[in-house]
Formats: structure tokens, C-alpha cells, sequence
């Protein structure tokens, strides 16, 4: 038709050659960037490189120096809480919210754009204006005080000992609005025939949710505990806005500490270790979920 | 039997008709009372965020920051438009803001035109090894960034673009792009398989079938990535930060260096004039799109 | 006789599942070729590798002569219709007919004489400017129909085309495109897992199972002379009653023994030597058994009626013979209480008898 003459058999590289063409920024991308660039990062980790990287190893010498450094402590301990209580948190207020909201309610839009509009900030905003609602000179304690209450003490931000907790609240406040939406999407996937069953069985709404809602509801529980936890391990920004990590080293979290040692402090090997010390937290999250996602016979495509 | 049927107004004893539903049982208490409550909680801040940029400072200092304010000024606003200053200079958050616009629209439209097309390439015209490279991109999109950020420094750094804007839209489309490209992917999968088979009877390529017909379906799904970007970038801080210079800086790293910044006196009142005009442009994003939103979140997110 | 699309040894596999093994199949110039089977048969499949769809494994494709195995699909000389349409949504239906068209770079005037002709041919000429989704769905197969017409090719390919219609646009789309063919008189590929459409609408048909082809005849020979034990179960409705039994010889006369009760062989067409002894499955259809009525050299056996089941032309009686459940179709008006005995003749001439084991026909 063309007048094009076929005679061989079409090269195998060049079939589907505008396809390959076009994926190319996906394959620099996944190869280069994901694969090696994560690659580089672990290597390097071994090094001693300090403005500059440099190949002069030094085995697992950034390691020790991470873990004896009592700021990349505190850092851990730090994830550690905020990651068990946001994850908490977020999963029950959540799934008491898609609850709430699956009952047939009025003015549903209503609720749910004001639950999930913090979600559409940064984190950065989300920080600020929490930083002001807890300033102790201004904000709720200063207000619960003028009320009466003079001996009032609620200063998460300038206490060292609770000012992950003022991260968690505004982190809670910029977050769960999300997992609500997930919950509520998981609940209405739920076949209706469902709550008939149950209804006409006589079972209390509390113990369908409890004991056949929420265990049809694991996929969706698991996808979005998967979703929480990587955000909580990239946790950054609303650090950085709401307490700059203070006061004093209170309230560091490991991607600060990358951060400040790789492009501040000038000490890339310690950045490096630190940051792989993320891809490894990361690896205990994810891995497991992989493995029951997709491996074990293929369940789904 | 019959008598029965003809004498039919008799009513019987008993529950008849609509079944009575009070507004007020303690069930709808609960439910209406506990979301209330919640609303309040998501929604004080912006009520503090808005009251207290609307105040003087004299009457911040004075009132609690949940009172509305008693004399209404604009000034705050104006201030952290023009002429609030960061450590670096005093023009206020309009640098950010079109430092910002010019950061997000070419990367929202090369991010979205590149996992577009992979996308489509992926969903009908597999070749050898196309799932392998989508699977590391998208197990990449749960690596956390810190482990990429200084190869990417290095390979922006030898390209000549590191710090420049082309270097940051670069560091956006990549990192934009394993989130892109599943949805991209999952729509075009979700198309009927036997359009494409008929466009290609029908003789068209690659490129004829991507832009007369999967393009013109997949308007839907654009406006979702498009949501997704737009909102995501604007946000950023971390790549701001990292990738540009000063002068480029995004809107969000020139608000924090604003209110965070160690010198001057606190005005309370143009910080928080600053964060809203930051939160601005997604939240009109956001309740313009409503539903789309929710959509793109969710896709995103489920099958992340 | 001239061939038209020719299959020489066609293989294909995916990874370690081989889907279609060493194929062959001839069609003929303007013949209607009905691909049959169930779901998962591999004829949607074979279609696809004609089409060029998809990459085959091994073996060849000629079409009018034209060895295509490598060809694009746009370059094969066909035209597809699809059973869901797949009419691309954002276009007219007129720009739907003339999209190939287009990207073939055809001059407009011959564009619009040939969507012209082919919108004549379907009358379809008033939806021309509307679009796919302002159509029902038999005016949207008949537009994907038109999308195959204006290509102006040699064979046309259908894959289950009237299976997303309703019972009855089904049957009115079977008559049109029996008539689109009787004037066309092209080479129809058409893939299907219905039997009534298979048998009305083909020339010959080839049945399908796992990959390879069954039995490949015209309709009548497939439903009166099936090769083999599947194609006869799998053709008709309701399907063929099976008795297993084995060869007996009495008086000189063969028989097929069921559970004591004895078919005489005589009026059947035999192709090898019924031997005494072999296993075998006798298989008759409902409407080649009388009730209550003899057949010429006919014998009479006893059952009893189970059910009846009146379906207004006929009546579908279920009956229990030689200990196993069987149907026979009558005439409507005929009527039969359960528990009734009845005495039944076979018409042992269209008959089949399979071997036991090989399951093909004897």
C-alpha cells in the first residue's frame, strides 16, 4: 500500500522503535536516576567524602560516627514516635471519619472538603500556621490562660520532651483528611448486599465494622498504612517550618539530618550514611508489603 | 372475605405508614456532633491564619488570636506581598510567587507530557524489559529522596543546568514522573484494548493513535494530573531549596525564609498574610476541582 | 480453487503456553469462514495473528497470494470489526469511516465517495454527522462495519460482533450481514462462540478447541456428521443425547448394547468395520428420535416420560431410557404427562457413534 518493501524479518530493536524512543526519559529515569542513582549514594556511604565526593573508603567509619552522633539518635527517636503515633492516629481518626461519613449523612461534600482541604497545603504553610495556634505568647495557652486558668501549661513547640507532638498535631491536621478519603473510598467499595446481610442478622453496626467491614477492608488498610508511613519517612518540611528542628536538636528528623550534613555542614559521607540509613527503613516498610502484594502465586496483575 | 375487602378505610391497630425518624437521636447526635467537633479542628487554623492577618500588630499583641479582629487592615497583606524581607532581600513574597509560576507550568506541562506518553507507550506497546523499567520507577517513587538528591546535584552540575530553572523543571518531571506514568498507564489500560487494535488496521502509528485518539479520551485524566502537579510543585520546598539558586527560590522556601528569619520584630500578622497567600494557588486549585481531586489523590495514592 | 487467506502451519505461544499449535487453513475467494468455540478456544487469537495483531511464533500468512507473516496490519489488505465497536468516541461517525482513510493520505474525493458508498450500503447515511455515543448499538456495529467497508479490502475480519447486542438486533445484524456478504462476495473471517449465528451465517465453519481445529465443514455435515464427540455435544441445542455401549453382534445384524437395550446399526453410514467388542458412544440428536410413531425398519424402544418442557413451536420431552435421561424434541402441540411410557424410534441414519476412547467418529 505504501510501496514500502518488507522483505526481511523486522529488525528486533527497531520493532516498536517510536515506543522505545518516547520511553526514553522512563528508562534514563528508572536505569540512571532510581537505580543508580541509589546505587552511588549506598557506594559512597562508604567513603570519607566531605566537601567533595571521593572513592577513599573507609568501611562502615560513617555508620559508627552516625550512630554515635546523639543528634541522628534523637533523630530516630523522633521518626520513631511521630511514625507509631501518626500512624495511629491517622489510620483511627480516618477510618472513624469515612465511617462517620459513610452513614448516609447531610452535606457530605460539605464535610469532606473541609476534612481534606489541608491536604492541599505544603507543609510548609501546614508548619507556620501551627507554629502560631501553639506560640505560647499568643496562641491556645495564652488564651486558655486569659480565660482563667492562669497555671495552664500547653507549649509542645519551646519543650523539648513533647515537641514531636507539636509536630504530630499539625501533621495530623495536614494528613488525615487523605486517609479519610481513602477509608471512604475502601467503605464504599463494600458490596451494600453486605450491610443487608448484617441488618437483617441482627448485628450491631459497631461489630459489622469491627468484625467483618474492617477485615474486608485490608487491602485498602494496607495500601494506605504503605502510603502514611513513606510520607513519615520523608518527613521534612514541616519540621523545618514549625521548629527548624528545635529547640536545640528536640525535634531533628533523619531527612533534616541528610539535608544539613550533605549541602550545610559540608560532610557528604555522613549525608550519604544517614540517607541510606533511610533507603533501609524504607526497605523494612516496603519490602514486606511487596512481598505479600505481589509475591506468593501472582494474585493480581 | 369479600365484605372485608369493600369496607377497606378500617385501619388496624398498629405501626402504619412512614416510620417515624426524629432528627435528634442520639444516633444523629453522635455522628452530626462528632463531625462538627472534627470540622472545627480543620478548620480553625485557616479561620486563625485569616483573623490574625487582618489585625494590627497592637492587637495582636493585646487580644487572644481566636478573636476576630476589631479593626480590619489590609496592610499585612500588602506588606507580605511587597516589601517583607527574607535574610536576603526585602521585596516580599511576589518574587516567590512568580519565581513559582515560572517553575510550575513548564514543569507540570513537560511532567505531564513525557508520563503521558509513557504511559500509553507502556500500556499498548510493550517491548522488551518496559515493565522492568516501570517497575523500578515505581518502586523508586518510595525511595526517599534524600538517597537521590546528590546524583542528581552531580548530574545537574556536569549538564551544565545545576541551580538554573531548567535544572529544577528537570528534578520535577523525574520525580513527578512514577506517579504520572502509573496513572497514565492505568488509564490508557482501562480503554478498550480493541480501539487501538482498530486504529491500527486502520494505519496508524505511535504517534497518530497517541494524539487522535488517545489523546482526546484521556482529557479526564489530564486534568487529574494536572491537579496533582500543579499542587505538588507549588508545595515544594525541598527541591527549591536544594536545585535553584536564591533568585529562583520557590514561594514556599521565600515564605519560610520570611517568617523564620532571626532578624527584625515578629509580625505576626504579615507571616500569616504570607502563609495564606502561599496556600493560595492550591487551595483555589482544590475546591475549584472538588471531586477531580479526590479522584487524582485516590488514584494516586490506592494504586501506589 | 482460489485461496484467499491461506495458514501454513501457525504456531503461537506466550512464554511457556502455547495457544495455537502448527495450524493449517485454507479459505477460499468469497468464502464466509465461521471460527467456533468456547471462550479461551484460541479463535479470537488466530483471528488477531490474520490480523496482524499479533506477533505469531512460527509458520506463515498469505493473503491473496501475499506472504503478510510480517506485514503491519494496515498493509494486509483487511478489515476489522470489533465486538465491542470500538468506535473512537471523539469522532463523527463520518470521520470514524474516514480516519484510515486519512492516515493512508487518500485524496478527499475519494474519501467522501467511498464513505458515501459504504454509509448507502448500511444506510447509515443520517447518523453521518453524529457521534458514537449518540447511537444505539446495532447502528454502531453497522458504523464499525462501515469502518471495515470503506478500506475497500479483501477480507474482512468480525471478532463476536453481535455479542454485545440484545437477542433481537442480534438476529436482524445476522440477516444484514448475510446480505452485506451474498452482495459484496468477499472473503469473511468470522469469529463467534455462538452456534446459531455459525450456522446461518457460514459457508463452512472450523470448531475449535484448545488451539486446533475439530472438525472444519459446512454447517450441515458439522451438525449432522460430526467428526468427533466434541462437536457434536458441542453443536445444538439442546445437545445431542450420548449412550455408551458397546458393539454387539446378533443375528448378523449389528447393534450398539446399552445397558441391555440394543440400537440396531443397520441404517448407519459406517466408515470402518464396526467390530464386535469395540466401546463406543452413540450419540443421537432430539428432533431424530419419534415418539410414538415408527420410522421405516424401525424398532421401538420403551421409556418413560420424566419431564416435559413446552417451549410453544415444540415441546422438549425428557425421558428415561435404558437408565439414562435423554431429550427428544416434538411437535408443540403434542403433550406428554410425567411418569407417562412412551415408545420411542430412532432414526439410527443420523446417528453417530464414536469410538469410546479416540472419541472420533466411526
Amino acid at each position: 500500500m505504501t510501496g514500502q518493501a518488507k522483505a526481511g524479518r523486522p529488525n528486533q530493536l527497531l520493532r516498536n522503535l517510536n515506543a522505545k524512543i518516547a520511553s526514553i526519559p522512563m528508562i534514563l529515569t528508572a536505569v540512571v536516576i532510581f537505580f543508580g542513582g541509589t546505587l552511588w549514594t549506598v557506594l559512597y556511604s562508604f567513603t570519607n567524602s566531605k566537601l567533595l565526593p571521593r572513592l577513599k573508603f573507609v568501611g562502615f567509619d560513617q555508620y559508627e560516627r552516625l550512630w554515635a552522633a546523639p543528634r541522628w539518635v534523637i533523630s530516630i527517636e523522633n521518626l520513631a514516635i511521630y511514625g507509631f503515633f501518626s500512624l495511629i492516629f491517622s489510620l483511627v481518626i480516618g477510618f472513624v471519619l469515612a465511617a462517620l461519613m459513610d452513614q448516609k449523612i447531610r452535606f457530605e461534600n460539605t464535610f469532606r472538603t473541609i476534612f481534606l482541604y489541608p491536604f492541599a497545603l505544603s507543609f510548609i504553610v501546614t508548619g507556620l500556621v501551627w507554629q502560631w495556634i501553639l506560640n505560647p505568647e499568643f496562641g491556645v495557652q495564652s488564651v486558655v490562660r486569659s480565660l482563667g486558668w492562669t497555671s495552664f501549661v500547653f507549649d509542645p513547640l519551646y519543650t523539648p520532651s513533647i515537641v514531636i507532638y507539636g509536630i504530630l498535631i499539625a501533621a495530623l491536621w495536614q494528613g488525615t483528611g487523605l486517609v479519610m478519603c481513602l477509608m471512604l473510598a475502601g467503605l464504599r467499595g463494600i458490596d451494600e448486599d453486605i450491610w443487608k446481610a448484617s441488618r437483617v442478622d441482627g448485628i450491631p453496626t459497631w461489630k459489622t465494622y469491627l468484625l467483618i467491614i474492617i477485615p474486608m477492608m485490608r487491602p485498602v488498610f494496607i495500601t494506605t498504612l504503605v502510603i502514611i508511613a513513606s510520607g513519615i519517612v520523608k518527613v521534612y518540611d514541616l519540621v523545618v517550618a514549625q521548629t527548624s528542628g528545635g529547640p536545640g536538636i528536640a525535634s531533628e528528623v533523619p531527612a533534616k539530618y541528610v539535608y544539613d550534613y550533605m549541602f550545610q555542614a559540608q560532610n557528604l559521607g555522613q549525608g550519604f550514611a544517614a540517607s541510606t540509613m533511610m533507603l533501609v527503613t524504607v526497605a523494612i516498610i516496603i519490602v514486606p508489603w511487596a512481598y505479600l502484594e505481589f509475591g506468593g502465586g501472582r494474585k493480581r496483575v | 372475605m369479600s365484605d372485608i375487602a369493600i369496607n377497606k378505610p378500617v385501619a388496624m391497630a398498629g405501626p402504619r405508614g412512614k416510620r417515624p425518624r426524629p432528627l435528634f437521636s442520639p444516633r444523629n447526635i453522635m455522628i452530626y456532633g462528632t463531625l462538627f467537633v472534627a470540622a472545627a479542628y480543620y478548620l480553625l487554623p485557616l479561620y486563625v491564619m485569616v483573623v490574625t492577618s487582618l489585625k494590627g500588630m497592637p492587637e495582636i499583641r493585646l487580644g487572644n488570636i481566636f478573636s476576630p479582629p476589631m479593626e480590619i487592615t489590609f496592610e499585612p497583606w500588602v506588606k507580605a506581598w511587597a516589601t517583607a524581607c527574607t535574610g536576603l532581600n526585602c521585596d516580599g513574597l511576589s518574587r516567590g510567587f512568580w519565581n513559582s509560576v515560572r517553575i510550575t507550568i513548564p514543569s507540570v506541562v513537560v511532567s505531564i507530557a513525557i508520563a503521558s506518553v509513557n504511559g500509553y507507550a507502556l500500556a499498548n506497546w510493550r517491548f522488551k524489559g518496559s515493565e522492568l523499567f516501570f517497575s523500578i520507577l515505581v518502586v523508586g517513587a518510595f525511595i526517599p529522596y534524600q538517597v537521590m538528591i546528590y546524583p542528581i546535584v552531580i548530574v545537574l552540575r556536569e549538564m551544565g543546568i545545576y541551580g538554573t530553572l531548567t535544572g529544577l523543571i528537570i528534578v520535577h518531571t523525574i520525580f513527578g514522573m512514577p506517579i504520572l506514568t502509573l496513572l497514565f498507564r492505568n488509564y490508557f489500560a482501562s480503554l478498550p484494548e480493541e480501539l487501538f487494535k482498530a486504529a491500527r488496521i486502520d494505519g496508524a502509528g505511535f504517534w497518530a493513535i497517541y494524539f487522535q485518539i488517545m489523546l482526546p479520551m484521556a482529557l479526564p485524566i489530564f486534568v487529574v494530573a494536572m491537579i496533582l502537579q500543579v499542587t505538588g510543585i507549588w508545595n515544594d520546598f525541598l527541591f527549591g531549596v536544594v536545585f535553584t539558586r536564591p533568585e529562583y527560590y520557590p514561594m514556599t522556601v521565600q515564605l519560610n525564609n520570611i517568617v523564620n528569619s532571626v532578624q527584625g520584630v515578629k509580625e505576626y500578622n504579615v507571616n500569616m498574610a504570607a502563609t495564606i497567600l502561599t496556600g493560595a494557588v492550591p487551595l483555589i486549585v482544590y475546591f475549584v476541582s472538588g471531586r477531580l481531586f479526590v479522584r487524582g489523590i485516590a488514584a494516586g495514592a490506592v494504586k501506589g | 480453487m482460489n485461496s484467499s487467506v491461506s495458514i501454513k502451519d501457525l504456531s503461537l505461544n506466550f512464554g511457556a503456553v502455547s495457544v495455537l499449535e502448527h495450524l493449517d487453513l485454507e479459505i477460499r475467494d468469497g468464502e464466509f469462514l465461521v471460527l467456533l468455540g468456547s471462550s479461551g478456544c484460541g479463535k479470537s487469537t488466530l483471528l488477531n495473528c490474520i490480523a496482524g495483531l499479533l506477533d505469531i511464533s512460527d509458520g506463515q500468512i498469505f493473503i491473496k497470494g501475499k506472504n503478510v507473516t510480517w506485514e503491519e496490519p494496515k498493509d494486509r489488505g483487511i478489515g476489522m470489526v470489533f465486538q465491542s465497536y470500538a468506535l473512537y468516541p471523539q469522532m463523527t461517525v463520518e470521520k470514524n469511516l474516514s480516519f484510515g482513510l486519512k492516515v493512508a493520505k487518500l485524496p478527499q474525493a475519494e474519501i467522501d465517495k467511498r464513505v458515501a458508498r459504504a454509509a448507502e450500503i448500511l444506510q447509515i447515511q443520517p447518523l453521518l454527522k453524529r457521534k458514537p455515543s449518540e447511537l444505539s448499538g446495532g447502528q454502531r456495529q453497522r458504523v464499525a462495519i462501515g469502518r471495515a467497508l470503506v478500506r475497500d479490502v479483501d477480507v474482512f475480519l468480525f471478532d463476536e460482533p453481535l455479542s454485545n447486542l440484545d437477542a433481537k438486533l442480534r438476529s436482524e445484524l445476522r440477516v444484514e450481514i448475510k446480505r452485506l456478504h451474498q452482495s459484496l462476495k468477499n472473503t469473511m473471517i468470522y469469529v463467534t462462540h455462538d452456534q446459531i449465528e455459525a450456522l446461518t451465517l457460514a459457508d463452512r465453519i472450523a470448531v475449535m478447541k484448545s488451539g486446533v481445529i475439530q472438525q472444519l465443514a459446512d454447517p450441515m455435515t458439522i451438525y449432522n456428521f460430526p467428526e468427533n464427540r466434541f462437536v457434536a455435544g458441542f453443536i445444538g441445542s439442546p445437545s445431542m443425547n450420548f449412550f455408551s455401549g458397546e458393539i454387539v453382534d446378533r443375528d448378523d445384524h449389528k447393534f450398539v448394547r446399552v445397558n441391555g437395550v440394543d440400537f440396531g446399526l443397520d441404517a448407519y453410514p459406517a466408515r470402518s468395520p464396526l467390530e464386535t467388542g469395540r466401546k463406543v458412544v452413540l450419540g443421537v440428536r432430539p428432533e431424530h428420535v419419534k415418539v410414538d410413531e415408527a420410522l421405516a425398519g424401525g424398532e421401538f424402544h420403551d421409556a418413560v416420560v420424566d419431564i416435559e418442557e413446552p417451549m410453544g413451536a415444540d415441546n422438549l420431552l425428557w425421558l428415561k431410557l435404558a437408565g439414562q435421561t435423554m431429550s427428544v424434541r416434538i411437535a408443540g402441540n403434542r403433550r406428554y404427562a410425567p411418569g407417562k411410557p412412551v415408545k420411542l424410534s430412532f432414526d439410527m441414519s443420523m446417528a453417530s457413534v464414536f469410538d469410546a476412547v479416540t472419541e472420533n467418529r466411526i
